[in-house]
């Protein structure tokens, strides 16, 4: 009898109601959680600039970057001959000096420990360099990890020397 | 229907016994509607969806508003220029706030038109005044948070009225304010219950759904229908697929404001920063709450206006024990038919006399029609009640389907026949 | 009750009219005629000139900047989507022209340094007293969002900038107030600002009067709704999806309905009802009943 019939057919429109209904739910959903994300106006904020001219050797100062804190040191000659005589083997997290400082004198990182996310001390710690008091990870005088929790080396923000006295980090 | 539920799994019995969502899931699907609902009843589920959407912008609004003084406005153009969607978030909340209305309105006069508010129904209809003036309260504090001129007058109107309370008005102002003006301490207190209230709305509508789910629903003939018979159907899916439908209408005028005249509705003067030295020319509240306005400003006395303010809202409270009428709906009421469009007329024309400098014959008209709202509720629905002529009623929903012409002549005939067969049956 | 139904239809659309009526009645009375013009944002699907956007920006830059701040635009929105789309490059240049205070440095003090994408327009005065002390009284309002606190929006800003007359016979004017045709009262403390080339464009547009008013016009609204293009568009779209989603809607409702019209009813009921009407109206005039 028709009775039989219209199943199908209401089937396929309820089938067709629902799927573009879910269509436009998602849709109107996604404005709901992008607006968390970062707005223009904070990935606007994307650099600093550090006037470093009054540094001396073995001196470290911390600057503000994007709500972090970024260490900059300059480099002792025996800090930097320990940093590139390190075997890249003993490294958790391997990563060449060299390619941690681009200018060996200056280093520069985000102040955060890659454990979860506290502010290492300066100038503790067994390798004398980094050392995070939460749950003691120990970095070395290149901020690389040596021992402890965290899983990876300090990170190294995008920087450049506009000119010999002033660094641009972002 | 009526008998008990029971989880078909195992597991679903073992929770249901302990909390019984699935019996309160099983309750909201099959409670059973009048079939004869017409698209104004889908109000309710529209409200529903209004209170949802301003909960759920209004937490996002939360989230990048500044309650301060000094950033309230500018943290407004912040959502508004470099939030992502931001500006989506703000247009959609602040024409919600009118949808919200113009749909409580209608919800409103709905009951009006239908007398939903008759026994058994009183509870309802209160707790539905309790939630509108919930609604008029919030409105008005967020109102106030862009930190526009807007706001910041308006803000120094409203509370002011509570000075006029005698004795204690002028330290009961001072205690709202948090100070000697609206100033910061006001707009924090006023974020905080802006952001509370809302979810005293949403317990309120509750109760509201659970009144209505004892009786069940009024219906345009405003007869009690016969539960569990051909005269009702389960709420899903037949009212949920109805209630959606007006819905999606609701939401294309709803976009309508937001996506191409999203400030069509609100006051060119909230976009200039408030400035306590300077009063706009011309204060107006939203038109959401012009009528009252208007009544406010038609009495010649502070507190007498504050008292006809509250009282047109409390006169609400009472009305089902004013309309004294048996008669629910106006369908079958040919003289209270009138008066309601009258009223309609009046609270409309309340509401642009509100937007007018009150002088002249704005105020003269403000004053016949605050009466005139009076008198309907306190004069003509008492009268109404023990002197109109109601039409006849239909002993059931059905029947007026049977009314067409000829039909009655038709089963007449076919009962004199089932009476020749069944003799004794009848009567 | 069909008829019925229809009456009130017809009833809540003749009040629905009227209260339009009266409420843009309210709007209007508020505005005098203003000047038109064709402005390429309005309507559903309207987006902004670029090039006009620029000019717009060369006119503020050069002549209101002076007076009137736009606190609430930053120099990257110059080159943002939607609006004058400078490229990064040419907004970078219009930044580096402004000096930025900033600080305090390692020594606490504050200094200056060239402007930055992410700086907010340099404002001519620090605060409102300033603007009102070097203005004469009357501060020059801040113009972010000037398009939407004014009645009237585009069309009063372009009237008003057009407005200038001599003042009629008999009309009042103090010291350093001028008329203007379109401001509410007719004083305005702002002299006109523009002149047939006071500005130069680069695009060898002709910079009448007019043009300038236009183009300024058109960077207001821009800078009072930089996502308008957005929105027109997302709006459009939503539009069209929700009548689809309605019609499926409304086919799927009818669908479901009649599956309740279609069952049978049965035969003792009928005459149940039959035997109700019967009684009620035996005697009576069945026509008389509504």
């Amino acid at each position: 009898m028709s009775k039989e019939l219209k199943p199908k057919r209401r089937d396929f429109l309820f089938t067709a109601t629902y799927t573009i209904g879910a269509v436009g739910l998602a849709a109107a959903i996604w404005p709901l959680i992008d607006q968390m994300n970062p707005d223009s106006s904070v990935k606007a904020l994307s650099t600093t600039e550090v006037d470093v001219s009054n540094m001396e050797i073995g001196k470290t100062i911390t600057v503000l970057w994007r709500g972090k804190p970024i260490f900059i040191r300059r480099r002792t000659k025996e800090e930097i001959a320990e940093a590139a005589s390190v075997d890249l083997k003993d490294l958790k997290d391997p990563e060449k000096d060299s390619d941690r400082a681009k200018n060996p004198e200056w280093l520069v990182m985000v102040g955060v420990c890659t454990h979860l996310g506290c502010v290492p001390l300066g100038n503790k710690g067994e390798y004398n360099a980094w050392f995070c008091p939460c749950h003691g990870s120990h970095y070395d005088t290149s901020g690389r990890i040596r021992k402890g929790p965290a899983p990876t080396n300090l990170e190294i923000p995008k920087y450049e020397f506009v000119d010999n006295n002033t660094i641009k980090i972002g | 229907m009526s008998e008990k539920y029971i989880p078909k799994s195992k597991f679903a019995q073992w929770f249901d016994s302990r909390l019984p969502l699935l019996s309160l899931s099983h309750h909201l699907k099959e409670y059973p509607t009048p079939k004869n609902l017409n698209y104004w009843w889908t109000f309710g589920g529209i409200l529903t969806f209004c209170l949802i959407t301003q909960i759920v912008t209004g937490v996002i609004l939360g989230m990048h508003y500044v309650a301060h003084t000094d950033h309230a406005f500018e943290s407004i153009e912040h959502i508004m220029r470099d939030v992502n969607y931001g500006w989506l978030m703000r247009y959609v909340h602040a024409n919600g706030a009118s949808m919200f209305f113009l749909a409580v309105y209608i919800h409103i006069f709905r009951g009006l038109f239908y007398g939903s508010y008759k026994a058994p129904r009183e509870v309802i209809w209160i707790i539905g005044v309790i939630i509108y003036l919930l609604m008029m309260a919030t409105a008005f504090m967020g109102y106030v948070l862009p930190w526009g001129q807007m706001s910041f007058w308006g803000a120094t109107v409203i509370t002011n009225l509570f000075s006029a309370i005698p004795l204690v008005g002028e330290s009961i102002t001072t205690w709202l304010w948090g100070g000697y003006s609206v100033d910061n301490p006001t707009l924090t207190r006023f974020y905080a219950l802006h952001y509370l209230l809302p979810f005293l709305i949403f317990g309120l509508i509750i109760l509201h759904i659970w009144a209505l789910h004892v009786p069940g629903n009024n219906n345009p003939t405003g007869i009690d229908v016969k539960k569990n018979t051909n005269e009702t159907m389960p709420f899903h899916p037949y009212m949920v697929m109805k209630d959606i439908t007006a819905l999606l209408v609701f939401i294309i005028i709803f976009f309508w404001f937001v996506f191409f005249a999203p400030n069509a509705l609100g006051h060119p003067d909230n976009y200039i920063e408030a400035n306590p030295l300077v009063t706009p020319t011309h204060i107006v509240p939203e038109w959401y709450l012009l009528p009252f306005y208007a009544i406010l400003r038609a009495i010649p006395s502070k507190l007498g206006g504050v008292i006809f303010m509250f009282a047109a809202i409390f006169v609400l409270v009472l009305l089902p024990w004013l309309d004294t009428s048996k008669v629910r709906s106006s369908v079958f009421r040919p003289i209270y038919r009138k008066f309601f469009w009258v009223l309609v007329g009046t609270v409309i024309l309340l509401g642009y006399l509100g937007a007018k400098p009150p002088e002249g014959i704005y105020l003269v008209l403000s004053r016949i029609a605050t009466a005139y709202y009076f008198i309907h509720f306190l004069v003509l629905l008492p009268l109404l009640g023990r002197y109109e002529k109601t039409d006849p009623l239909p002993i059931s929903i059905s029947d007026p389907v049977l009314n067409k012409p000829g039909f009655v002549d038709k089963f007449k005939k076919a009962a004199a026949q089932y009476e020749g067969d069944n003799v004794g049956s009848f009567k | 009750m069909r008829g019925i139904m229809l009456v009130l239809l017809n009833r809540l659309i003749i009040t629905i009219f009227i209260s339009i009526f009266s409420i843009s009645s309210f709007a209007e009375e508020m505005n005098t005629n203003y000047l038109k013009t064709k402005w390429s944002f309005k309507g559903v699907f309207g987006t902004f000139d670029r090039a006009s956007l620029q000019r717009g920006y060369q006119v503020y830059q050069e002549v209101c900047a002076g007076c009137h701040s736009v606190q609430h635009l930053s120099y990257r929105n110059l080159s943002e989507k939607g609006g004058p789309e400078f490229s990064v490059e040419e907004a970078k240049a219009i930044a580096a022209q402004f000096e930025v205070e900033d600080g305090p440095n390692s020594d606490g003090e504050m200094f200056m340094r060239p402007g930055r994408l992410s700086d907010k327009f340099v404002k001519p005065y620090p605060n409102v007293e300033a603007s009102t002390a070097a203005n004469g009284g009357a501060y020059p309002p801040d113009m972010s969002v000037l398009a939407k606190a004014r009645a009237g929006g585009a069309d009063y800003i372009y009237s008003l900038l057009l407005g200038y007359e001599e003042a009629p016979e008999g009309f009042e004017l103090d010291e350093g107030v001028y008329y203007n045709k379109y401001m509410p009262g007719n004083k305005i403390k702002m002299s006109a600002p523009l002149m047939d080339g006071i500005v130069e464009y680069a695009d060898g547009t002709e910079a009448t009067t007019a043009q300038m008013s236009k183009d300024v016009t058109a960077f207001l609204v821009w800078a009072a709704e930089p996502h308008l293009e957005a929105q027109h568009r997302m709006g459009f779209k939503a539009i069209i999806y929700l009548f689809v989603l309605l019609t499926l809607v409304y086919m799927s409702k009818q669908k479901v309905w009649s599956r309740f019209g279609s069952k049978e009813e049965p035969e003792e009921e009928t005459f149940d009802r039959a035997e109700r009407v019967v009684t009620k109206y035996e005697g009576e005039d069945p026509k008389t009943f509504k």
